[in-house]
Order: structure tokens, then sequence, then C-alpha cells
């Protein structure tokens, strides 16, 4: 500041100078008080960065950098924008109340771009030039799995938001998200029990998640539900025409369609639905795949009377959700929808605080053995959560008919379920 | 038969009959601004998706402002919303074709790259100005629900009304080439350039209104699936591997042919869908298309080209 400032004054004409010393003056006694202010906090700060990073992590004595891993641009912008924004309020929050271990989190946001490999490569990025404690990331399993092995090579660490179809469990993610026994054998009881269902369509797109779900649904709805298949169908990924499938389903007459169409698919099934005179009034349709984000893009009306399982629904009455959807609607806008995954995401930095604070470290090896501790919980939105030692939330399952308003009201609420990422006998 | 009644199979039969129709208008609403542009100009419009987008998008905020000031004129806005998604879209066409497109008209290839380069460029700017979410256009009621016909029996009237903006748009497009002077020029400059400007037609000006007539199109497209797909800042990216196939079966050049295409397409993949499975019934599809395109590579109809 000081140096330029002869070559500004240069340029001045003399009338203006005093205005222009008085607002150096300001600027002055500002950064004065800013200054004291780092001081102070770096005072009141935690132990001192030799003994919190021994690793060469992103850590100096006042602040911390994590990374934001999501796609801004693509076809998962539309998924990735409320879990990257969940992340970004999470981390303001922690520093409001002071950080972690005394150090402000700061975070560099790379673009995975909905395209695999650059996902693995922003990650390297990430975690060999920047050096970042954590990672906050990933919506689609293929991006997570792209990003293992740089994450698993590196010693890095994922907190990964969705909910997804289980089978993994890696020293460095934390799975935010449930896995798929979490979110469908609760489902299935709950429909079986309420609705009296014997007969389920299962319907998905076509990719490892519905097809490894509906998997699981169907051994467990034949096995112990004792319920017949009448009838399992993937549609292509982005496909919008299911005026041919719906008409088979009308033939079929199933007590339940179970559901887990994706992206812009979503939308269009939901459409010819309610097109094709089959609505919640008729018919019991479960879904894994529409959060209150998906209901933005398929419209409340569309989705009326139709149930979806979730861990987390934006109307959940109880005061921590309250304040969370305040805060985010403050940040983001007041349309902004708030969905099972936004939730999810924004556990992640809380998480990972109490993990570093536990650990007392920011040492990745340290932190993985403090969250497999199993002592880590969370008061999320949600309730409160227990970060199991397999890496998994202990959480509980909702199901949630959904309003013309695009909201959910919960009519079900499960108890806690174990994460069990590898089932045996499926 | 197969355990189901006999008046459950009717209905079955009307109502398939009626989902290949409307898969049928679908497409040929799709591929018929890009079956304009690519037959009449040569030039492959990889951006025709997001011309598409524009049209939803065009919904989406007439349909926003008439709920905050003219919310008495709710269920009526979405004609006159068409109107103005064709509007929008012919007027960033003829500006891309003016910016863009003249430049490279002796470099096919190019135009190609260009067009998807612009493509990328377009839904960027979706996603900067509507944000990443897909939304959710405000539809009046009666145009979402279905038709009950008889107690078994549900027409979408979604569906109705894509066919019938299909008819009054390939209607159209048939009285514009072939009745208008307008068209009249277009043909004359696609069967020969040099001698059409030499008699005083300007193919600049023709080549430019016809790039922008297929965008417009393009945009009545796409506001006409907002009433049974997604609208969001990716959405056009889902129809253009449909749009090129009909194109390319159908016969680059020819508007008939495009409908017999869209047509045979259509009735063939919703016919194999429903007795195979989705993703069998479009191999079996596809496999079709390739074998007719090996014997055939002009395409069903094909007519002469502007060399």
């Amino acid at each position: 500041m000081r140096m330029a400032q002869p070559t500004i004054e240069k340029g001045l004409h003399m009338k203006k100078r005093w205005k222009v010393n008085q607002w150096r003056r300001a600027v002055v006694a500002a950064m004065g008080v800013a200054l004291s202010v780092t001081m102070a906090d770096s005072i009141a700060a935690g132990p001192p960065t030799s003994k919190v990073n021994t690793t060469g992590l992103a850590v100096t004595d006042d602040t911390v950098t994590v990374g934001i891993l999501h796609s801004l641009t693509g076809t998962m912008a539309i998924s990735e924008t409320g879990a990257q924004e969940a992340e970004k309020l999470a981390i303001d929050q922690i520093n409001a109340m002071g950080g972690v271990l005394g150090r402000q989190i700061k975070f560099i946001q790379e673009d995975g771009a909905s395209d695999w490999p650059t996902f693995a490569e922003k990650a390297k990025k990430l975690l060999e030039n920047d050096h970042v404690a954590a990672i906050m990331g990933c919506w689609t399993s293929a991006s997570r799995k792209a990003v293992l092995p740089v994450l698993e090579r590196d010693n890095g660490l994922l907190y990964y938001p969705t909910f997804y179809e289980g089978l993994e469990q890696s020293k460095n993610v934390i799975y935010t998200g449930q896995e798929a026994t979490q979110q469908v054998f609760a489902g299935l009881d709950w429909v079986a029990k309420t609705k009296g269902a014997k007969t389920f369509y299962l319907i998905g797109s076509d990719y490892i998640w519905p097809r490894t779900t509906m998997k699981l649904a169907r051994k467990y709805i034949e096995t112990v539900l004792h319920g017949k298949i009448v009838g399992e169908e993937y549609a292509a990924l982005g496909s919008t025409q299911f005026g041919s499938t719906i008409n088979k389903i009308r033939l079929k007459k199933p007590d339940v369609i179970y559901a887990a169409v994706v992206g812009g698919s979503n939308v269009a099934w939901f459409k010819q639905l309610k097109a094709a005179g089959i609505t919640g009034k008729k018919q019991t349709l479960l879904t894994l795949s529409v959060t209150e984000d998906e209901a933005h893009g398929i419209g409340g009306e569309n989705l009326l009377g139709f149930y979806s399982a979730m861990k987390y629904f934006q109307s959940l009455d109880t005061a921590e959700n309250k304040s969370f959807v305040a805060e985010f609607k403050k940040k983001w806008g007041a349309d902004a929808p708030i969905g099972d995954v936004t939730q999810a995401a924004y556990e992640g930095p809380w998480i990972w605080k109490a993990a570093v604070e536990k650990a007392g470290s920011f040492d990745t090896d340290k932190v993985v053995k403090a969250e497999e501790s199993g002592t880590i919980t969370f008061d999320a939105p949600e309730g409160k959560v227990y970060l199991e030692s397999n890496h998994h939330l202990k959480t509980r399952l909702r199901i949630g008919e959904w309003r013309a308003d695009g909201q959910a009201d919960i009519v079900y609420t499960s108890d806690y379920i174990m994460p069990n990422p590898f089932p045996k006998g499926y | 038969m197969f355990g189901y009644s006999l008046s459950d199979l009717g209905s079955i039969v009307v109502m398939q009959g009626f989902s290949g129709l409307s898969l049928f208008s679908v497409l040929l609403l799709m591929a018929l601004g890009l079956a304009i542009i690519f037959g009449q100009m040569g030039v492959i419009n990889m951006a025709h998706g997001e011309f598409m987008t524009i049209g939803a998008y065009t919904i989406y905020m007439i349909g926003k402002v008439t709920e905050q000031y003219f919310p008495a004129f709710l269920p009526y806005y979405f004609f006159f919303a068409i109107a103005a998604a064709f509007a929008i879209a012919f007027i960033v066409g003829y500006l891309v074709e003016y910016l863009m497109i003249r430049h490279l008209y002796r470099r096919p290839l190019d135009t190609l790259l260009a067009t998807w380069g612009l493509s990328l460029i377009m839904q960027q700017i979706f996603r900067s100005v509507f944000g990443g979410r897909e939304v959710s256009p405000n539809l009046p009621d009666w145009l979402m629900g279905s038709w009950s016909v008889s107690d078994t029996i549900d027409i979408p009237i979604n569906g109705m009304v894509v066919m019938v903006v299909t008819l009054v748009v390939t209607g159209g497009v048939v009285a514009f080439m072939f009745k208008s002077r307008w068209g009249l020029k277009v043909r004359a400059t696609t069967q020969n350039r040099v001698m059409a400007g030499a008699v005083g037609i300007n193919t600049n000006m023709v080549d430019r209104m016809t790039f922008a007539v297929g965008c417009g199109i393009a945009g009545i497209a796409g506001a006409a699936f907002t009433t049974i797909a997604s609208t969001g800042p990716t959405s056009g990216s889902q129809y253009i591997v449909d749009t090129f196939l009909v194109v390319v079966f159908g016969g680059a050049t020819s508007i008939l042919g495009a409908v017999a295409s869209a047509f045979s397409i259509a009735q063939a993949q919703s016919i194999l869908t429903f007795f195979l499975t989705n993703a069998m019934g479009k191999v079996v599809t596809l496999l079709v298309v390739i074998g007719i395109l090996m014997m055939k590579p002009e395409g069903l109809f094909a007519s002469k080209v502007r060399k």
C-alpha cells in the first residue's frame, strides 16, 4: 500500500489530497484493528502448528485449508449445487465459532465438471499442490471411484455426502450419506406393513446405484417380505420416454412401484406418470431418488401423494433443523431447496472438525483413528448421528409423503439403523 | 390370455398405440429444425439441443411473469409462450448465423466443432442465469392431467398437445417450403447457389433466415417438451442423439424423410420396449437403423444436396 502511494498522489489534484489522506488514515486504522484481532486470535489459538501437522498439510498458525470438489458445470451441476452450498455454510459456521483447533478454515474449490477423470485430476491437485487437510466432495459413485485411488495413494481424506450402493469402505473416505441397506430395507418394511403391499414393480436408471439397490430390494422382497416382483426395468440415463414402461406397469398392476430413476429422466418419469393418470391417489409409489432438490425440478403437483425414503427432509420439525434451514436460506436465498444430500454434505465439515479435535491433530492417520474410535457424534439437522467404525453413519430412515408445494410430510421415522456396507447373502 | 382380461389388453393396445404416436411426434418435432438446417444448408448444428432449452426456459420465464402479474391468465398463457419461444430462439439463431455460421460455410467440419463449442457456451450461460438446478415451469393444470376415456384407458393430455403442436409446425414448415416465396428461394439456393444468386436471390439472407427458422422450430420443440420432460441447463443434450438419428436415418435433406424416419423409429422403439426391456428395445432399434443405413447410406429419402 505505502509503496504505491507516491505514484498515486502525483496524479491527483491538490484539492483531493486531504480526502485521500483521510481515507488512508482510515485504512491504516482498520488494518491496525484487523491485525490486532488476528494477533489476539492466534494467541488464543490451540496447539502450535508443528504439533498438529506433521505431514506437511496446508495448516498455518491461524488457518487450515480444505478442498471442495463438486461439479459446477456439466450434467451433475444440477445435483451438486446444494451439496457445495451446504459445505460452505458449515465452514462459515465453524469459523464463526472459532474454527478447528483455533484455526480458521479456508477452502479451495475445484470443479469436477461432471467428468470422472477430471475429478481424479482435481483431487490430485488439491492433495499434492495445495496439501489440503480434507476434501468435501463428489456426488456420483463414479466420481468417488475415480477419486479413490488418488486419495489412497496420497493418504487424503474425503467426506462423501450421497446415499449410495454400499459395497465399499475405504480408510480415506467418510460416508455421510446412507448406504443401500439403510435406505432400502426399512422403507420396504414400511410399505409392506402400512400398505399391505405384496407385488412390486422395480424401475431405475441404468447404472451401478439403481442396479445394486434393486438387487438388494429384490432379495429382501422375495425372502423376507415374501412378496412378488412383477417387473424390473432400467431406463438409459437421460432417457425421456416412459410411455411403454408405464403401459407395462398398468398391465401388471403392482401394489407398489419402487423407483430409483435419476437426473433429467426423473422429471420425465413423474410428468408422464401423472399424464397417464397414475397419481398418488390411485397408486403407491416409493422412490429412493427424489429429494427436495429433485422435487424442485419435477414440480410438486406431479409428485403429490408419492413417497420418498430418505434420512432427511427439509420439513423435519426440530429446533436444530429449523435453525439450519433458516441459516441456509439466509446464505443461499429463500428459494433454495434443501434435500437429503445437501444435509449430508453439511455434516461433512462438522464431523471432520469433531474428529480433528478428538485427534488433536490434522494428520490423516490420527484423524482416521479418531473417526474409527466409534465415539464421534454430531447433532445434525436430521438429529444426532453416530460415526461408526466402518466409516458410515448410524442414522434413521424417514418416509416422506410429497405435497404439492414440493415439500414432504414425514409419515414414518425408523429406529437407528446400523450401517452395513457389506450385507451378507446379497 | 396370459392371465389378463380382454378389456385390459384392449386398453393397453389403445394406450400403447397412443404412446407410439406420441413418441413419433416428439421425435419429429425435435428433428424438424435440424432437418431444415442440415438439409437446406449442410450445416450440422450441434447446438440444436440448446435452442430447445431456450424454448423451455422461455416457458419458464413467461410462466413466472404470468403467475406474478396476471394470475388470471395462467390457464391460457402456454400458447402465447410457445410463440414467444419461437421468436426468441429465432432471434438468437439469426444472430448466431450472422456472427458465426456464415464465416464457416466452406468448412463444414469446422461448423460441427464451432456449434458444439456454442452449445457448451450456451449451457454455461443458462447455468449462470437460471442456476444449476432444474426448474419446473408453472404449467396450467389442464395440460398435465389425463383424459380418462374409460375406466382402464387414460390418454395423456400433454402427449396430445405435443401431437397438435407437431402437426401445426410440420404443416407450417411444408407450407413455408413449398408454397411461400421464401421457400422457393430456399429451394433454389439449395439446388444451385450460383444460379440462384444470378437471378437475384440474396442467398446470404436466405441462409440466415433458414438457420433462424430452424432454430425457432427448435425453440417450439423445447417449449412443448416442458410438458413431458425436464428443464435445466443441460436438458437439450438429452435430445441431441435421437435428433441426429432421425435426421440421418430419414435422409438429411428431405422433410418427408424426417417424417417417415421419426415414425418408424418411434413405432419400433415403442413396441419393442413394451415387449423387451427398455435397453433391449433401444439396442434392437439402433441395430435395425444401422443395418438399413449400411444398405442405404443416404437414408430413407435422399434428394439433391448443395455441392
